[in-house]
Order: structure tokens, then C-alpha cells, then sequence
């Protein structure tokens, strides 16, 4: 049985994010997941947490990543924008789990973007 | 359909935090006992009037605008009947709404609990201004999850939306919620089957 994780875990955490909030400007990566009934129902928070985890396991603490409603394109969920400085908001549909590695280190990172999974794009 | 009443409780409170909520209190508890399963999500939004709380158990109502509503309630609701047990949905205009849903805990079609920790760290990162407080109970056991307390340690809100913070709340309600047996009786169930 591994030992509970406790609050001192994530006072540590804390101190060594310290120099990470000076990456934080308006400039900054958003990721955002649509979270409404129907993306939920296609899958949309097992998208959430391939992007968390893709995106503690490549570092990149300067992304933020957020959760919106439906926005009406329901047979298009799962929804996940990139907003990158420069580029404009990136609608990814029907985004699977296995498509978050790519889209993270195609586009996030190298500013990519990862063509056939584009639905929309805006300005 | 959801597939799970962790899905379910990530739907409702989506709606909590559309409609401006500032504290959001989820309860699950499961009564082994007495054989229910009680689910609640309460706020302090906007709330809604009496006609406008009627028509949410409409399927095909919703509010395009602020999309408050639309197929989650009565997805939940028909879960919930089809276990024996039922939704109440009570609100009023500026105060906040309050929805309950009670289960037959052994019932056949009972959705399994789920994935709380996903859910919760989802609702954390995605909506980090909100108080969120998680309750879940199983008999005399209980977790408890504050929001505020974990504030009080990281002090800005958008360290939520970070992945390192995400992946330790993730263990932390994980770990909590095994230390209960939360979920176990679907656990059993899903290995009968």
C-alpha cells in the first residue's frame, strides 16, 4: 500500500513552482477541452487527463489548460482547442486520448498544427 | 447515456459553475446498510425560478444561451428511476440550486461510482475560483476534500490549472477514497460479471 500522498506533498510542490510563476504572461499556451454533457459522454475528461499528463510528463508548466461548455458542435466531441500566441484559437475534433501526445508536441510546443484532426479555426 | 455516476456528478456541477457559482458541495455517500446510494450537488449560483426549475426535466429544453440545462438532468434522472430511487431538483432565483439522486445500492442497473478523482481534478483545474467541496461517504467512513485548504498551501488559484498540482491531487483523492472502500460494491460487481 503506497503511503497517502498529504498536503506537505503539495506544499513541495509549491516551492518548487516558485520560478515557474515568472513564466507566467500573456503570451501563454491555453488548452481548452469542451465539458459539456456531450462531451463528456464522448469522452472528453479521459482527453483531460491525457493532456494533464502529457503535460507533466514533458514539463511545460507555462500551459494552462481549461474546461468550457457546449458549444454546439456535439457530433465534433470531443472539443480541444490550442490558443498559442500568434496562431489563433485551433479546434481539434473527435479527439482521442492517443491523439494528445501529438497534439501537444506538434502544436504546443513547436507550433504545429496537426492538420487532420483541424475542425475550425479563429482568429 | 453517461457512463458512470462520477461522469454524472462532473455534468451537474458543470452547471453549478455555468451558472456563477462561488461554493459547489458534492456529497456521494454510499449507505451499504440500508442498501442506497444518495448522490447530491448543491450551490450557490444563480438559481432558477419555479417555471424555469419545471421544465429542466424536459430533454428538449435547454437555454442555448447560457446553456444551463439540456440532456444531463434527465440523464440522471432516468438513471436514478431505473434504480428504484429518484431526482429532486430544487432552486430559487438568486439563492442557488440543490439536486439530489438516491440509488438502490445493490440494483442491477445501478451505474458504478467511477472515476471521482478524474472528476474532481477536472472541476479543480477547469474551474479554479470556485470553492469546491467534495464529501464522500461509505457507512461511518468519510473523505473530505476542501478546496479552500488546498489554497491555503499553493495561495494562487491558477496553480490548480498546473499539471504537477493536478497529477498530485489525482493520487491524493485516489488514495483517500481506496483508504474508505469508496465504490466497493461495484468493484464486487463488476468482478461477478
Amino acid at each position: 500500500m503506497p503511503r497517502i500522498k498529504s498536503l506537505e506533498d503539495l506544499k513541495k510542490i509549491k516551492e518548487n513552482a516558485k520560478d515557474l510563476t515568472s513564466a507566467r504572461s500573456e503570451g501563454k499556451t491555453r488548452v481548452v477541452i469542451g465539458m459539456g454533457t456531450c462531451g463528456i459522454a464522448a469522452g472528453a475528461r479521459k482527453v483531460m487527463d491525457a493532456v494533464l499528463a502529457e503535460l507533466e510528463k514533458r514539463g511545460l508548466h507555462d500551459v494552462t489548460v481549461e474546461t468550457t461548455g457546449c458549444i454546439g458542435m456535439c457530433q465534433q466531441e470531443p472539443l480541444l482547442d490550442v490558443i498559442r500566441a500568434g496562431q489563433g484559437r485551433i479546434t481539434y475534433g473527435k479527439v482521442e486520448p492517443e491523439d494528445v501526445p501529438r497534439i501537444i508536441a506538434d502544436h504546443v510546443v513547436n507550433g504545429t498544427i496537426v492538420q487532420d484532426k483541424v475542425i475550425g479555426r479563429a482568429d | 447515456m453517461l457512463e458512470d455516476l462520477s461522469c454524472h456528478i462532473l455534468d451537474i456541477a458543470e452547471n453549478s459553475a455555468a451558472a456563477d457559482a462561488e461554493t459547489v458541495t458534492l456529497l456521494l455517500e454510499e449507505r451499504r446498510r440500508e442498501n442506497w446510494l444518495y448522490l447530491s450537488v448543491e450551490d450557490d449560483g444563480r438559481g432558477m425560478d419555479e417555471e424555469r426549475c419545471a421544465r429542466v426535466y424536459d430533454p428538449f429544453f435547454t437555454t442555448r444561451t447560457t446553456r444551463r440545462v439540456g440532456l444531463g438532468i434527465p440523464f440522471l434522472r432516468q438513471a436514478a428511476e431505473a434504480c428504484d430511487g429518484e431526482l429532486t431538483l430544487t432552486s430559487r432565483l438568486g439563492e442557488g440550486t440543490a439536486l439530489r439522486a438516491s440509488f438502490r445500492l445493490d440494483h442491477i442497473d445501478r451505474p458504478p461510482v467511477g472515476d471521482i478523482a478524474a472528476t474532481l481534478v477536472t472541476l479543480l483545474a477547469g474551474n479554479p475560483r470556485i470553492r469546491w467541496i467534495y464529501r464522500h461517504r461509505v457507512d461511518d467512513s468519510e473523505f473530505l476534500l476542501d478546496s479552500q485548504e488546498l489554497l491555503a498551501v499553493l495561495e494562487d488559484p491558477d496553480m490548480l490549472r498546473t499539471p504537477a498540482v493536478a497529477e498530485w491531487l489525482r493520487s491524493y483523492i485516489a488514495e483517500n477514497l481506496e483508504e474508505i472502500g469508496a465504490g466497493g460494491e461495484s468493484i464486487a460487481q463488476d468482478q461477478k460479471s
